[in-house]
């Protein structure tokens, strides 16, 4: 039986704030044994990071640990940190969620690297630089010595992680503990790391802690799980054991509320309400574009953040926009409600131009069309009561109401989206993050608007509450008949609430067709690539699958050639040249492509 | 329809047939500075000064001209020493050499002090508020000149440019709160300025725009309550400064005229007899630096409650 790497018993993590005493981690069993992945699972305010930040000394100032954490059989909670770092760095390491913030921005990759090495295995200097480029080449940093001598901010977002990986593995660890490694990435570059770092569990024997709220990425990773809740351990197990025969109820209900990508038909299509066939197109989007000036040097170019879409919206209908970060998906619903002026094309609204209109009308206009945003506390005034929150488009675009029929509106509205009406009198920083999302969605729809955007309005959400999101939304949907526009960059979510999908690629569309036609049937190999990098919540299926890979990064949006990377037949090799712009093509009724070649 | 978030558990256990009150930013930082074992003194402290200057004429028998030539340069003696200058139980402080009770004109004193502190504050926050929220909110162009004209300002020495305006226009009460008011209100401007940009960009002030909220509606309903924070802060490191700003003009004998006084003005005077007369110069120091402290600690306590993040 292989030994125990790690060993807490009884780990209790406090923190006093000025406010109250928070127990954030009560009585936690837990171990990590040789050569193995450890998942832990949870939502957020579970507890899963500060137990091992408590772990390996690394609480903030006004937290307090207790119990025992063993490493090799050796007690090292409560250690000095001199102790620690013994052992921390090299036998001991953790990566974040955040790798620009973990790396030190004055520092090469290379001088960071070697320094590792230098401090915790005394190695001379070329020497340390000879084992960075290997380690470099084991994580998949293509040419690593370039690499070495750039800054992290130099590099984009899943090669910072890659490098953090790097400094984590250079010193040949026992244990490597990663706090939701791939949370903020795309989900192809979350894709790709998670294979390195499943390969260098096989390659190195290093046993991994996975944290983690995704239950996907955790399906394909682990060996064994841990659920936890509320500072608990509510559940462990060997991962297939977890996730096909779980015994806690809150487990399963963590394995419900998230949206399965290969069940969709099965779960969310049933609850999508029909179109009516003659529904007729309420917005038409001919040709937008939003550029953004950027300095580059003495020059200014044009980033296109949005660059050259049309579609239409039929009443009633729910678009779902798909795409990474830096698609340009924000930029296009604020281009469409006039949040950010647009550079060129028409936006017709129940066939008026909105660029004609003046301020006036446009304001009164609004009423039409509301936004829910992404990040729910940030979308809310903190000096105001939720109350006034949800009232201001009543205020402003309905003045004839009366102060009483206001109050009235207000509390029936938070009636209809979950809250309790009697809360109208508290503040943002009294709720949850789901509760706060709630006033921002009965704010958008208290005008009872026939469009209503949704800008990742569910992502900063944990599952369970993500999943009564969607209800909340597709349930008021048909309850005030209006349409929808629905961006996500989470693929399963879309597919719950949907009619027709739209992939979006560095501002142009690549894909557009009905929901069941873009899952069932994608066609462009960027669709195919972002389908089959979702992680899935079943371990067997996890494991089995092949993934579509896109070769290389994510290129700059300021190169005139990124557009064409699915069509390099037809790309000029110059940054600057004016390129040969990818057609639609109609291969199905209601079926658009973007031209791509072939893959091989 | 159910509410199942997390965190809501305790919320749902409240009474449900009436209106829960919700904590507003205000009362919880006000709450968090009544913890604040530092700043509660200060306040307390304040309060007591405060209170002593309104009620200084009817506190002494003396007014704060009165000259009793029998009794010139006494060191206190409450405790009626003889032999020594005896101004009898009622000269609390000692007097000055013009046989004036020094207690009442610390008092006199720190009713014009505190009083400059505060009016030349207000001018500057008004000044600088409007100022400051309307480049920040406009923003482009017509912040690059609002703030370049700032910048311009801040590059004059202030005490001359206080200095010339009190020889141009002579020495005058209220002059002087408008000199020092008008030099303040620079860094007000810069300060508000800063957190309107900050604050414009936030996803709230998109909503309101979304929601079909005018311009003058947001910077009212939006801005201008989100930036009071850090402008509370500081004013109250403002009154301090100006405070000494107006004793160091008095010092240099361009502030208040005699026999009307303020800290500045007794704190040159006891300065002038330290070695005979130190009373003169402790009394009015301890006072002005009491006052000076108070304020630094209230306002090193908002800025924790009103940040409790920032700490």
């Amino acid at each position: 039986m292989s030994g125990k790497i790690l060993e807490i018993s009884n780990l209790d993590v406090h923190f006093t704030t000025p406010d109250c005493d928070v127990h954030a981690v009560k009585d936690l069993h837990l171990e990590v044994r040789e050569a193995e992945c450890l998942g832990v699972v949870g939502e957020s305010g579970s507890g899963k990071s500060q137990a091992f930040l408590a772990a390996i000394g690394l609480l903030s100032g006004n937290g307090r640990a207790s119990g025992s954490v063993k490493y090799r059989g050796q007690e090292i909670l409560g250690q000095s940190q001199r102790a620690l770092n013994r052992f921390r760095g090299s036998k001991i390491t953790m990566i974040f969620q955040d790798p620009l913030t973990s790396l030190t921005p004055h520092m090469t990759i290379g001088a960071q690297l070697v320094e590792t090495l230098c401090v915790h295995l005394r190695l001379p200097r070329d020497e340390a630089a000879k084992r960075a480029l290997e380690v470099l080449e084991l994580v998949r940093i293509p040419e690593g010595r370039r690499r070495m001598s750039q800054f992290p901010h130099e590099l984009s977002g899943g090669m910072r992680q890659r490098v953090m990986i790097a400094m984590g593995v250079v010193c040949g660890p026992d244990l490597l503990i990663a706090d939701e490694p791939t949370t903020a990435l795309d989900v192809t570059v979350q894709a790709e790391i998670l294979e390195i770092m499943r390969d260098l569990k096989d390659e190195l024997k290093t046993s991994i802690v996975l944290v983690s709220h995704d239950m996907g990425v955790i399906a394909g990773m682990a060996d064994r799980v841990a659920v936890m809740r509320g500072g608990e351990i509510v559940e462990t197990g060997p991962v297939d054991e977890i996730y096909y025969a779980p015994k806690h109820g809150y487990t399963r209900m963590l394995l419900e509320a998230v949206p399965r990508l290969d069940l969709g038909d099965q779960s969310a299509q049933s609850k999508v309400k029909e179109l009516p066939p003659d529904a007729q197109p309420i917005l038409k989007v001919d040709d937008l574009r939003v550029h953004f000036p950027v300095a580059e040097g003495w020059r200014t170019k044009d980033l296109r953040a949005v660059d050259g879409v049309s579609f239409y919206l039929r009443e009633g209908e729910a678009l779902g926009i798909v795409g990474e970060s830096g698609c340009g998906k924000s930029s296009l619903a604020r281009a469409l409600l006039k949040l950010l002026p647009k550079t060129d094309g028409a936006v017709l609204w129940l066939g008026r131009d909105l660029g004609r209109l003046d301020g006036e009308e446009l304001r009164k206009l609004r009423r039409d069309f509301q936004i829910v945003f992404q990040d729910p506390l940030a979308s809310l005034d903190p000096r105001m009561t939720v109350g006034e929150s949800i009232a201001e488009p009543l205020r402003s675009l309905k003045p004839h109401l009366s102060r009483e029929e206001i109050r009235r509106c207000v509390r029936d509205m938070m009636d209809q989206v979950g809250l309790e009406p009697a809360w109208i009198n508290r503040y943002p920083h009294e709720f949850s993050g789901g509760q706060n999302q709630r006033v921002g969605v009965a704010r958008a729809m208290i005008v009872e608007p026939k469009l209503v955007i949704c800008d990742e309005a569910v992502s900063a959400l944990d599952a369970s509450i993500q999943r009564q999101m969607v209800d909340l939304i597709r349930e008021l949907q048909s309850e005030f008949d209006m349409s929808l526009i629905f961006i996500s960059h989470d693929l399963s979510v879309v597919r719950q609430i949907a009619h027709r999908v739209m992939v979006l690629y560095l501002g142009r569309i690549v894909e557009l067709a009905d929901r069941d036609v873009i899952y069932g049937d994608p066609r462009h190999p960027y669709t195919k690539a972002l389908l089959s990098a979702v992680p899935i919540p079943d371990p067997k299926l996890e494991r089995a699958k092949k993934r579509v890979r896109l070769t290389g990064e994510l290129p700059s949006p300021l190169d005139s050639r990124a557009p064409l990377v699915f069509l390099k037949s037809k790309a000029i090799d110059d940054p600057e040249a004016v390129q040969y712009r990818p057609k639609l093509i109609e291969v199905a009724p209601g079926h658009l492509v973007a031209e791509h070649d072939a893959v091989t | 329809m159910t509410v199942t978030d997390i965190g809501s558990d305790s919320a749902a256990l409240m009474i449900r047939a009436q209106d829960v009150q919700g904590r507003s930013l205000w009362v919880d930082a006000w709450q968090r500075l009544l913890k604040n074992r530092a700043a509660v003194v200060s306040m307390i402290v304040l309060g007591t000064i405060a209170v002593l200057a309104i009620l200084a004429p009817w506190l002494s028998q003396y007014s704060y001209d009165f000259q009793d030539y029998a009794v010139t340069s006494c060191a206190p003696n409450w405790w009626n020493e003889p032999g020594i200058c005896n101004a009898g139980g009622t000269h609390w402080f000692g007097t000055d050499s013009l046989g004036r009770d020094l207690f009442v004109r610390v008092l006199f004193g720190a009713r014009v002090s505190l009083a400059v502190g505060l009016v030349a504050t207000l001018v500057s926050l008004m000044i600088g508020v409007l100022y400051g929220a309307t480049a920040g909110y406009l923003g482009g162009r017509v912040d690059g000149v609002m703030m370049r004209l700032v910048d311009v300002l801040y590059s004059l020495p202030f005490i001359f440019f206080v200095i010339i305006l009190m020889v141009v226009f002579h020495r005058n009460f209220y002059l002087l709160f408008v000199a020092i008011g008008a030099v303040e209100w620079l860094t007000m401007a810069r300060i508000v300025r800063g957190q309107t940009l900050s604050i414009k960009q936030k996803e709230f002030i998109e909503a309101a725009r979304a929601a079909g909220v005018g311009s003058l509606g947001i910077i009212r309903r939006h801005v201008i309550p989100n930036v009071l924070g850090p402008v509370i802060v500081y004013v109250t490191l403002t009154i301090p400064a100006v405070i000494l700003a107006e004793s160091f003009l008095s010092f240099l004998g361009l502030g208040i005229a005699d026999p009307l006084t303020s800290w500045g003005v007794l704190i040159a005077d006891g300065t002038a007899q330290m070695e005979n007369c130190p009373w003169l110069l402790i009394f009015p120091c301890a006072f002005m630096t009491a006052t000076l402290f108070c304020f630094n600690f209230i306002g090193d306590g908002l800025r924790d409650a009103l940040d409790p993040k920032d700490r």
